[in-house]
């Protein structure tokens, strides 16, 4: 059961105080026409103020069709979501007012400057033409994007481009910005500034909503994850508390010749805390309540049982390990 | 599952109503359409002129020139074709300002860029983003008619004359909803045909639409075209909205014959309407998943 609209202590964050909801769901539906399972199925959500949410899950998992209702764009077969308290079904165009979205694609205006692009947004929603141009100056300024100021949009690299289109959804001060994969398709570099951005937005006090396939970004980025896989709901905490959930606190991950199976089975037998095991690519991959000396454990395990190790190495639980034990698969194809 | 409206706390509420957000968001889509059109303004005047200037420099001085003129011989007939060609030009041009400013944009938007999803963004319900469109390619066919009659009555051979003869009241009222309507149908294929198929509407709607709209003839020629006392032709070009348009251009800027001015308003106000309506229902629905 989701979480109730009277009871939001339950999924209240870290910190205990009861927050303002921003986002509220309840059973939110989606099936497109023709399709046989749903996008979003019986979907409750709700996102407090001056967090950063996210939508964890695989290709397909829905949080697009998820974040689509929430911006309007996709119009709900079932259920209720509000933001800030306006319907998004019954007031599309007023919901709108409260949102900043930066969507999977490059949508900037292709005939309009990059300080264009701000100001015009600006105007758009309602500001006067001195505040407009105030404002571009100073985002543009603040994302590093001013030498760039009278370029056009085509000249701006992958990781400009979703910086300005950020300054740009940000730009009316809106109640939850919303970021649909931010960081795929950018290189390492440009991601580590993206996330610094945002995380400088949510410290003044920016709600953002953004979705990924990504774990380290869920991971580092998100006060609370949702991971969602086939429409549905299957966990929501801190990251802290989805990885605590997990029971282990070490992931062994063995590679050796031979038979994965085995070697999964043989392990799992020989090392005492295992709380769960998979088999993957040429190897096994435990989970092992109780690292003291495991990996010399380990280590002695396999040379008695005639293993011949290739290599092996320990890490902490991620969100990986979470979703591997929600699905039974990876998150990443 | 218990719900209490009580409990629901509001985070940030929307700051104005939604009809004050529509008409600051349309004045801004406008200003930026307008900033755009500034920005490429002699693309848009030689891409507006070309079409005008090479139809009256083949027909009204090419011809002429080398004994092949139409409607006969001599200076008298290739002025009456000169007459009947001449506002044939404004309407045609009126036409294909609608099909660009609208049709093409909305491909591009629509298609790879995406940009549609931004502009849809916009804190207004969605229609107002397709009428804006509308309203911005209005005013471009009416500048694109403003600057075409005038060349379009200049590019001659000596000797040939187009008789214009500018009815005001008609100008300022037909002008304008030629405009409404060739945009709506401007709105209407930009979001039926899918990107990748422009080059299908351009073969299949838009050349028959042309040819066959009265740029090159005033409707009571086609009389003569005829089969066992069916003037079939006449028949099948009043399915064609450019015809009205033409005609109401004929009516407008000459003292030729034309088709009744209480066909031409109604009729046109309905393919303004049927554009329109049947436009901004695919707007929505290409909008919207
Ligand atoms: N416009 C649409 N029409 C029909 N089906 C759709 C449409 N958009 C998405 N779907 C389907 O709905 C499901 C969820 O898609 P969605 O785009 O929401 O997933 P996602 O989590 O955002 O995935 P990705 O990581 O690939 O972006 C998928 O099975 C997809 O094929
Ligand atoms: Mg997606």
């Amino acid at each position: 059961m989701g979480p109730s609209r009277s009871d939001t202590s339950a999924l209240a964050p870290p910190g205990g105080r009861r927050r303002e909801a921003v986002i509220w769901t309840e059973q939110l539906q989606k099936r497109y026409p023709g399709a046989e399972a749903p996008a979003v199925d019986h979907l409750d959500l709700e996102v407090f103020a001056g967090e950063i949410f996210g939508l964890l899950g695989p290709n397909g998992a829905g949080k697009t069709t998820t974040a689509g209702m929430l911006t309007t764009r996709v119009v709900p077969s079932g259920g209720r979501a509000e933001v800030g308290g306006v319907d998004v079904t019954r007031h599309p165009a007023l919901a709108k007012q409260l949102s900043g979205i930066v969507s999977q694609q490059n949508t900037l205006d292709r005939q309009l400057s990059v300080w264009e692009n701000l100001y015009f947004h600006g105007r758009l929603f309602g500001m006067g033409g001195r505040r407009s141009r105030q404002r571009a100056d100073e985002l543009l300024e603040q994302f590093q994007l001013a030498r760039w100021a009278t370029a056009s949009v085509y000249a701006l690299s992958g990781g400009m481009a979703q910086r300005l289109m950020v300054a740009r959804a940000i730009f009316h001060e809106p109640a939850v910005l919303f970021l649909d994969e931010p960081t795929a398709g950018l290189d390492p570099q440009s991601r580590l500034v993206l996330w610094d951005l945002l995380g400088e937005l949510n410290a003044e006090g920016q709600t953002i909503l953004l979705t990924t396939h990504y774990m380290e970004e869920a991971d580092q980025l998100c006060a609370r994850v949702a991971i969602m896989d086939h429409g549905r709901l299957l966990a929501l905490d801190t990251p802290t508390a989805l990885k605590q959930s997990v029971g282990a606190d070490t992931v062994l991950t063995l590679k050796a010749a031979g038979d994965a199976e085995a070697l999964r089975e043989k392990m799992a037998g020989a090392l005492t805390g295992v709380t769960g095991s998979r088999s993957i690519e040429g190897g096994a991959q435990l989970q092992v309540r109780g690292a003291e000396r495991l990996v010399p454990r380990a280590v002695a395990a396999a040379e008695a049982l005639g293993v011949d190790l290739i290599d092996l190495s320990v890490a902490e639980p991620s969100l990986e390990t979470v979703f591997i034990n929600l699905t039974g698969k990876e998150l990443r194809d | 599952m218990a719900v209490t409206q009580t409990a629901h706390l509001i985070a940030t509420q929307p700051r104005r109503s939604v009809v004050a957000a529509s008409w600051t968001a349309l004045g801004a889509l406008l200003l930026r359409d307008a900033v755009v059109l500034n920005k490429h303004l002699w693309e848009f005047v030689l891409r507006t002129l070309i079409q005008p200037f090479l139809l009256c420099f083949v027909f009204l001085f090419v011809f002429p020139k080398i004994g092949q003129g139409i409607g006969g011989h001599g200076d008298a007939a290739e002025s009456a074709f000169a007459t009947i060609l001449v506002p044939g030009v404004v309407g045609i041009s009126v036409m294909f300002q609608g099909v660009q400013s609208i049709a093409l944009a909305m491909a591009q938007e629509f298609g790879f860029t995406r940009e549609i999803e931004d502009r849809v963004q916009a804190p207004c319900p969605i229609w107002l983003v397709a009428a804006e469109k509308v309203i911005s390619g209005t005013l471009q066919g009416l500048l694109s008619a403003a600057i075409v009659l005038p060349i379009a009555s200049v590019v001659h051979a000596g000797g040939v004359h187009a008789q214009l003869a500018l009815h005001w009241g008609i100008i300022v009222t037909l002008v304008p909803l030629a405009a409404v309507a060739m945009s709506g149908l401007g709105l209407l294929l930009g979001t039926s045909f899918e990107p990748r198929n422009i080059g299908l509407m351009f073969g299949f709607i838009i050349l028959p639409i042309t040819f066959l709209g009265g740029t090159y003839y005033s409707f009571d020629r086609l009389a003569p075209v005829r089969l066992g006392g069916v003037h079939w032709l006449q028949v099948l070009v009043l399915a064609n909205p450019l015809i009205y348009v033409n005609e109401g251009m004929r009516a407008a800027f000459t003292a030729g014959p034309h088709l009744h001015l209480y066909v031409i308003y109604p009729v046109l106000v309905g393919f303004a309407a049927l554009f329109l309506g049947l436009g901004l229902r695919n707007f929505r629905r290409r909008v919207l998943s």
